[in-house]
């Protein structure tokens, strides 16, 4: 049987190799052009990984940082359905909706919404959401500053490391053959227009593309 | 207030909107397939995008450098089960020790 302290000491475990990687979005963020104000200030106020790096990954390659923000949203809009799924089992008055909802992330909903009984489903969801949220804003703080003091990120490999914390957080997609094909169409549309569009678009365009074409393709032949 | 800061604002606001109203909506009103379908598809198309833009772009041009051999290491190591952080470091760490050759 799963013990209230068991699902504690799991969500911190969570917390801590998750929230360690704010490190790489602070020194990548700032490699990027943004300020450490800036950089700490995103990881206090957005919260939620893959867009904050969408953001930073546009403004690094010269896009427009309203192009960025539609990006992260977009990204973000998973967090909506992470929010439908926990909010029977948290069962919020709206001030607590309000102060609950900065913690809907992928790991939380992950940790909460596979619990059986509403307690247990209650403190996978806030001991694994904010246990991320202060190391995750403590680590960028550090990478930030990290990142600030070494001079050109090129040297030290930091514009290849965006590249691969996408990846990382694209891999669970890639299990499925349908994951694989729309990040494949998606890489490839951007890649044609990178020549032809300002910077920024290719992404955006580049993923809807992909999106539109994987909701037309139906896995099976069925119609 | 710069573009930059303006991007910021947009983009706290957007995120945060959607965490909550994924916590204040009836279950019912998202259930349409398309809507789910098109939520399940965005981060696959976008992290696809948002990779080749970042390996193989310079400016408006397209080209192979370090970058590539670096996404190549992470992908191994992702292969091999390697955390994140780990990952992230080594990706970097190769792609600036090939430029030092």
């Amino acid at each position: 049987m799963t013990t209230d302290r068991s699902i504690i000491v799991d969500s911190l475990g969570v917390g801590l190799a998750t929230g360690a990687y704010g490190v790489s979005f602070g020194a990548i963020s700032t490699a990027s052009g943004l300020s450490v104000l800036q950089t700490c200030l995103i990881s206090l106020l957005v919260f939620t990984g893959a867009s904050q790096f969408a953001f930073v990954g546009i403004i690094a390659s010269g896009g427009n940082p309203l192009t960025g923000a539609l990006t992260a949203i977009l990204l973000g809009s998973r967090n909506l359905f992470y929010g439908v799924s926990m909010a029977p089992k948290l069962d919020l008055d709206p001030a607590q909706r309000l102060a609950t909802a900065h913690f809907v992330i992928d790991e939380s909903t992950a940790m909460g919404v596979t619990r059986t009984s509403r307690r247990q489903a209650r403190l996978g969801f806030y001991w694994t959401g904010i246990s991320i949220f202060v190391l995750w804003n403590l680590s960028t703080a550090a990478g930030a500053w990290a990142g600030n003091a070494i001079g050109d990120p090129r040297t030290y490999g930091l514009d290849a490391a965006v590249g691969a914390a996408f990846l990382g957080l694209l891999w669970p997609r890639l299990s499925s053959v349908q994951g694989r094909l729309v990040a494949l169409v998606g890489a490839a549309v951007a890649l044609g227009l990178v020549p032809v569009t300002s910077a920024g678009l290719p992404i955006i365009l580049g993923g809807g593309t992909a999106v539109l074409l994987g909701m037309l393709w139906r896995p099976g032949g069925r119609s | 207030m710069t573009a930059l800061w303006g991007g910021i604002v947009v983009m706290t606001v957007g995120c945060f909107a959607l965490k909550y109203a994924g916590l204040s909506v009836p279950e019912r009103v998202l259930q349409h397939p398309l809507t789910v379908r098109a939520v399940e598809l965005i981060p696959a198309g976008l992290l696809g995008a948002l990779i080749a833009v970042q390996v193989f772009a310079d400016g408006s041009s397209v080209q192979v450098d370090a970058r590539l051999l670096a996404l190549g290491v992470a992908a191994v190591l992702l292969a091999l089960r390697v955390p994140f952080l780990p990952m992230v470091v080594a990706a970097a760490v190769v792609a600036a020790l090939v430029r030092q050759l």
